[in-house]
């Protein structure tokens, strides 16, 4: 080039050659020798192979082995429709409730100061530690024919067990944690200055919510309502104790798959359970993508 | 009127923070957990203590009753160890080594908590009966794994899977490479440097990863029931024979079984947040 010659020539050293980036297989006193490295991925993937793929290739090799039409024929049965119903009808109480709940929980915790608040977060996660089954016993204690409130509720014509009321409730318990605990450590990590400045310029309550905390939480709160999800529609042990299993009425898709299951009609039962794993599969690659693409807009534990 | 003046004498006392919003979403917060959590509990509790102790330990010594917690407590101890020693295999694996669609392998660790229970179950079931593909196999060895004890640790081993992967994970991504170089130029060997360098920092969060798989499956019910057998004394876990209490109008003994597990469920979940402090702290001074 023609600027060469205005270039002092200041006989700078030969810079010195970094050292060629360190490639994964490449061994070094931080990694372990080829053999060693072979037999602990083949012992991973042995584990992975055997508990997760060979599982979820059985409900789709099971559902498709009477053929395409069989699986199919599953969903001109009014009682498979009655369940994939009951079952969204179910999803789409509970999943918003606690939408409004992990809001409100997180905007408490994170937004103020109060005593006692460690007690607050241990209740919040409580419902992680119950049975299902306790959670389905405790509603029918509360709520059932012996219990105190029976002979109030059957007077008043309000059915709460076996019906769908106790469903949807035992759900919300079961799914309660779900979007408070995504919500929670995010917001706890973006601190509420934001949200302040907001205040002194004037904004309403609302406001600072819509325009400055919810655009902050988005993702997190799609994490979150992911898994309530994934929670709420999935959910069997609460459920089947408090809904009498009532075909076509109080069955929801899990428990359809019980009752078919237990009538050997298990194409039918592995039809069910196909659309039940590819909802679990897309929720599972939602999920992934959120860790990927947004990773610095979730709760820190979440980032990959 | 006389409520609003108290709530601001109350704000004041507190001194909460300046956003708006503090009474109406603890509020809500404290009605919601209270009405879906908590009454319910109390509900059971009301129930338990008008069983008396004497009540409560009839049911809780009945030698049905001890046969299932036994199983259920033991076994899911089985499960969440298995799942302590493969979690952090796996979660090594995908921290530490490059190979092909590793992040669907990654995505894939929380299928069990995506899939519903009753689809696992039915599916294991299936894999693991005496026609079923692995069942055939373990068959020709002799060994009969659905209907039995070892059916019900396959289901909990699937639904805790991903416990100890996910706490252990984040925690060794974390770890600088540093400390391995430095035991590595002391003449450590690799092996050495792996269980006295890398993995003691990691305990407390394998420990954290276990508790709660434990805790996950000592009350998990749709997916062992299926491939259980449930056979009284002999593969009948604890939450099995609630509802079986349950469907025979038993509910003192449905309850008194239900307080037992709720007991060891809280010590557990007591035992967990001890143990994620002691991580805490041995982090900070690191």
């Amino acid at each position: 080039m023609a600027d060469d010659a205005l270039i002092p020539d200041l006989h700078l050293p030969e810079p010195r050659r970094l050292p060629p980036p360190r490639s994964p297989a490449a061994p070094t006193v931080v990694s372990e020798g080829p053999l060693a490295r072979a037999a602990i991925m083949t012992v991973a993937f042995l584990f992975l192979a055997l508990f997760l793929v060979l599982p979820l290739i059985t409900i789709f090799a099971e559902a498709f082995s009477k053929g395409v039409g069989a699986f199919f024929n599953t969903f001109s049965d009014s009682d498979a429709l009655a369940a994939v119903k009951t079952t969204f009808l179910v999803t789409a109480i509970a999943v918003p409730a606690n939408i409004v709940f992990g809001i409100a929980a997180a905007w408490a915790v994170t937004k103020f100061q109060f005593p006692l608040k460690s007690v607050l977060l241990t209740l919040i996660d409580l419902p992680f530690s119950v049975s299902p089954v306790v959670a389905g016993l405790v509603y029918i204690i509360l709520f059932g024919a012996q219990s105190s409130l029976g002979p109030w509720l059957a007077a008043h014509g309000i059915q709460i067990i076996f019906a769908l009321p106790g469903m949807v409730l035992v759900t919300i318990f079961v799914s309660v944690p779900f979007v408070a605990r995504e919500l929670i450590p995010l917001m706890q990590e973006q601190g509420t200055a934001e949200e302040e400045a907001a205040l002194t310029l004037g904004a309403s309550g609302f406001t600072i919510f819509r325009r400055v905390t919810l655009p902050n939480i988005k993702w997190g709160l799609l994490y979150g309502v992911l898994l309530c999800n994934a929670r709420a529609m999935g959910e069997f042990g609460a459920v089947s104790v408090v809904s009498g299993k009532i075909r076509g009425e109080t069955a929801t898709m899990p428990l359809q798959i019980d009752i078919y299951y237990n009538e050997y009609a298990s194409v039918a039962a592995f039809s069910i359970a196909v659309l039940l794993a590819l909802s679990a599969l897309l929720t599972l690659a939602i999920k992934a993508v959120l860790e990927w693409r947004f990773a610095n807009e979730l709760a820190a534990g979440r980032r990959h | 009127m006389g409520a609003t003046i108290g709530l601001s004498t109350l704000r004041r006392r507190l001194n909460p923070g300046i956003l708006p919003g503090f009474g109406l979403s603890l509020g809500f917060t404290l009605l919601y957990l209270g009405l879906i959590v908590l009454l319910p509990l109390a509900a059971l509790a009301i129930k338990a203590s008008g069983l008396g102790l004497s009540g409560l330990w009839a049911i809780a010594t009945d030698p049905r009753v001890v046969a299932s917690l036994k199983l259920s407590f033991g076994i899911a101890l089985i499960a969440a160890g298995i799942n302590a020693v493969f979690g952090v295999i796996v979660a090594w694996v995908l921290v530490r080594y490059d190979f092909p669609l590793k992040r669907v392998v990654d995505a894939a660790v929380d299928l069990p908590f995506a899939l519903p229970t009753a689809v696992a179950g039915i599916s294991l079931a299936t894999l693991y009966a005496p026609k079923g593909w692995l069942g055939q196999i373990t068959g020709l060895a002799g060994i009969k794994i659905a209907y039995t004890p070892i059916g019900i640790g396959i289901a909990l081993v699937f639904i805790g899977l991903p416990f100890v992967v996910r706490t252990v994970q984040p925690v060794l991504a974390d770890l600088e490479q540093e400390i391995e170089e430095a035991a590595a130029t002391l003449g450590a060997s690799r092996f050495t440097t792996i269980t006295r360098v890398v993995l003691p920092p990691l305990i407390p969060a394998i420990l954290t990863g276990f508790a709660l798989a434990f805790a996950r499956a000592v009350g998990e019910y749709g997916s062992v029931i299926f491939i259980a057998g449930n056979t009284p004394f002999v593969s009948e876990i604890a939450p099995l024979l609630i509802v079986i209490k349950l469907e025979g109008y038993d509910y003192a003994g449905a309850t008194g079984i239900a307080l037992v597990m709720l007991a060891i469920s809280f010590l557990m979940l007591l035992v967990i947040n001890l143990l994620q402090a002691l991580g805490r702290r041995r982090f900070d001074r690191g």
